[in-house]
């Protein structure tokens, strides 16, 4: 019997393919793994629906199990519940703007009809600390991540969004 | 590169842990199965034109967040039509569904699978579907159907940036210059007659809806209605009035404009060239 600890400690420290400074377990998409008749059983959610990096993900844990010593490996993938930036703790925060990106503030949670905003609250700028930045793209690099840009030093930046 | 031991591109070793769920009691599997199929047709007909744009935008910016949003559908897309497949009793995969159907066969409405026009176009036509979807994702997150309120509460989350961004969009243009102006309510007006289709129900969704399962798309026009007020205000440009109605049969029955073919055709000339393939 291989204790469940010890499973998540393998799964969990497999680094994000398009984050490789974070970790699944940083990032809070692993969702739970347990052995079932000697087989084991890793369950994730994609960050966002059209996340491509999933099949690499499943590719990474597989390697990462089967170099640990578990060859029977089953991956799901599930989308209930939804992942949310909240997931991310504080390790992985630190490990965000330690690499200059800045990290996610809390999460919306909309009651009823979701409203139409134009505009988010703006994340100081990792480099001088400003409070004065400025989105210049919504959609980033990857899908978890939008563009912003310090108007005071002119860095840009990522930003990992709010969802 | 990784070496990796699933096939790749269509396809697809561990499926969605919700697609093979259950049918709720009292539901028949092909109703579901054909619901499932028409909002998962929704968004990979949609999807395919936003990736028409890749290479085509007017910014890098903009062409990398129309292929996210792009992304962000087809993500949708998955679960539901491998839910369809695994509820309608016919045994068909995603890439069988995507890739193996004629354009009768598609239920998508036709506002996803009308050709591009220009910039201002895309996004008078996005914000229409987006703010329609995410309305219809909103009442879904509570739908008995496991699988599509699983799907549903993920894509309210992400669809509300697509909406931003739609949004500030038509506001930036409508509010901008006087060309801007001229090309986005052009835009709006070339789509706008399709919306008539978004709230028509057919058979399947009402007794869905009655069910549990779905949301009747008449409910929903109050919404979309407001959302739409509030965005065309701010950018200074005049709501259109309402579009007859949709009398006749439609994308929810198979009928289909010509646009949906020549979409299908590129779409699927891969799959067809090289049945089976996986890359």
């Amino acid at each position: 019997m291989v204790s469940a600890a010890e499973l998540w400690r393998v799964a969990g420290r497999v680094a994000d393919p398009e984050m490789p400074m974070l970790t699944l377990g940083d990032l809070g998409i692993l969702r739970d793994v347990e052995e079932r008749d000697g087989r084991v059983v890793v369950t994730v959610t994609p960050t966002y629906s059209g996340c491509p990096a999933m099949d690499a993900i499943r590719a990474d844990l597989r390697a990462a199990l089967r170099e640990a010593g578990y060859g029977d490996v089953e991956i799901r993938v599930s989308l209930s519940p939804p992942w949310t930036t909240d997931w991310i703790g504080p390790d992985g925060r630190r490990k965000l703007a330690e690499s200059g990106i800045a990290p996610p503030g809390p999460a919306p949670r909309p009651a009823g009809p979701v409203p139409v905003t134009l505009g988010r609250p703006r994340p100081p700028c990792l480099r001088c600390g400003a409070q004065d930045t400025e989105e210049i793209s919504r959609f980033g690099p990857t899908a978890c991540t939008a563009l912003w840009r310090c108007r005071v030093c002119h860095e840009p930046f990522e930003h990992v969004k709010e969802i | 590169m990784p070496a990796y031991d699933d096939p790749h591109g269509t396809g697809l070793a561990d499926p969605y842990a919700e697609a093979g769920g259950e049918v709720p009691g009292g539901v028949r599997g092909v109703d579901l199965g054909a619901y499932c199929l028409m909002l998962g047709d929704d968004a990979l007909v949609m999807s395919h034109r936003l990736q028409e744009w890749v290479t085509r935008a007017p910014e890098l910016e903009e062409e990398v967040a129309l292929a996210n949003i792009a992304l962000d559908l087809l993500g949708q897309a998955r679960p539901l039509l491998s839910r369809a497949g695994a509820v309608d009793g016919s045994g068909r995969d995603e890439d069988t569904l995507a890739f193996g159907r004629g354009p009768g066969e598609f239920r998508n409405v036709r506002l996803a699978e009308a050709p591009n026009g220009d910039f201002a176009h895309a996004m008078a036509r996005l914000l229409l579907f987006v703010t329609w979807r995410l309305a219809l994702l909103g009442r879904l997150t509570g739908s008995r159907d496991p699988a599509l309120a699983a799907v549903a509460a993920k894509g309210v989350k992400e669809m509300a940036y697509h909406r931003e961004y739609a949004a500030g969009w038509v506001v930036r243009l409508g509010d901008g210059t006087a060309y801007s102006r001229e090309r986005v309510i052009e835009g709006l007006a070339a789509v706008w007659p399709s919306t008539a289709e978004l709230f028509a129900p057919s058979p399947v969704e009402l007794r869905l809806a009655a069910a549990g399962v779905a949301a009747d798309p008449a409910s929903l026009r109050p919404d979309v209605e407001t959302v739409l007020t509030g965005v065309l205000t701010a950018a200074t440009v005049p709501v259109p009035a309402p579009p007859p109605p949709c009398l006749a049969p439609a994308g929810r029955e198979g009928v289909h404009t010509p646009a949906l073919t020549d979409l299908l055709i590129e779409m699927q000339s891969v799959a067809r060239a090289h049945p089976g393939a996986t890359w």
